[in-house]
């Protein structure tokens, strides 16, 4: 996949919807540089009060699995059960475990 | 002239130029650049739509005849409107759009700040809250202002060619009349002495940084504290008001 053309190159959008959690990744965009990429990042994904602060990142700058790397990656732990909490009794009022 | 004629034109000043700079962004909407740039530019759009609404609806209110802000925006001819001539300056390229908003908002944004001390509660508050987004439509066209400059050679020489033709109607920007001299006195309205100064540091700032350079104070168009306006301003009223023209008192 091509990551620029004549718009700009590709710059993927994080955004964190309260202070103390995680950036999710919500989109992507063009831009020439990172100014504009903020400001085209707060213009396309922030309008409806959804976040408390952006990251853009540069499409080259991330690094990605294949699915040719799925049955190196994670297949092996498909038979590990043991390694996931299924088996506990969530207390009661719990949401988040 | 009472206070309170004074203050209806200086809201309806306020409003109309959001307004109508407003109605030139949404010209915009679906002939952006680029996809980010349409939304950009239509938000920016609907931001003084907002802005706008405020000042109508507290003109109306002062007034006192049951004008609403919809009976204000659309049914109002050109000489009553009281927009700067900046503000009507057609789009052209993107590029010149980009120099027409940064010489307003480089304007209301230093206007808005002081105007958020007003004596009047009303126009406090909406200079508090417009700033917040003036600051960001300072930062957009800044920003691209100084691509632009900066940028190749044919896009240096176009927005060059912008700010040159653009500069005739920044003097209409500062103008003041009576309205001005009794607002100011009661503390409501802003001495636009005081905001030149500021405009040119913003501008100064930018063009420099843009490698522009900034056009002398030539033969300056004015005429808008008296509802004098260019030819642009009727085509793009045409637009903006026929729907209720065409079929009056229509709801959704």
């Amino acid at each position: 996949m091509s990551n620029t053309d004549d718009q700009g190159p590709i710059w993927e959008v994080f955004l964190q919807s309260k202070p103390g959690l995680a950036h999710k990744h919500v989109g992507n965009l063009h831009a020439s540089d990172k100014e504009m990429a903020l400001q085209n990042a707060r213009d396309l994904y922030t309008r409806r009060k959804e976040g408390t602060c952006i990251w853009v990142v540069p499409f080259d700058a991330i690094v990605s699995s294949t699915p040719e790397d799925d049955e190196a990656f994670f297949e092996p732990s498909n038979d590990k059960a043991y390694r996931t909490p299924t088996h506990y009794v969530l207390p009661e009022g719990a949401k988040h475990i | 002239m009472t206070t309170n004629e004074a203050l209806i034109k200086y809201c309806l000043r306020l409003g109309d130029t959001s307004l109508i700079l407003g109605q030139r962004m949404a010209e915009w909407c679906s002939k952006g650049p680029v996809l980010e740039e349409d939304i950009a530019l239509s938000n920016i759009g609907l931001d003084l739509f907002g802005q706008s609404r405020t000042m109508l609806t507290y003109a109306g209110e002062i007034e006192g005849k049951g004008r609403t802000e919809n009976d204000l925006a659309f049914k109002r001819l050109e000489r009553e409107f009281f927009n700067n001539l900046m503000s009507e300056r057609p789009n052209g390229h993107f590029g010149e759009t980009v120099v027409r908003n940064l010489f307003l908002s480089a304007f209301t944004y230093n206007l808005y700040k002081k105007l958020s001390l007003s004596k009047d509660d009303t126009i406090a508050a909406f200079a508090a809250k417009s700033l917040k987004e003036v600051t960001y439509h300072l930062r957009h066209s800044g920003e691209w202002m100084i691509r632009l400059g900066d940028g190749t050679e044919d896009s240096h020489n176009k927005i060059q060619q912008s700010v040159n033709d653009l500069w005739e109607y920044t003097g209409d920007l500062f103008a003041m009349n009576e309205v001005d001299e009794l607002l100011i006195a009661e503390n409501i309205a802003i001495d636009l002495n005081e905001i030149k100064p500021l405009w040119n540091n913003t501008i100064n700032e930018i063009l420099e940084r843009a490698t522009l350079t900034r056009p002398l104070d030539g033969f300056m168009q004015k005429g808008s504290l008296n509802g004098i306006h260019s030819e642009d301003l009727g085509h793009l009223l045409t637009e903006m008001q026929f729907l209720p023209r065409a079929y009056p008192n229509s709801k959704w």
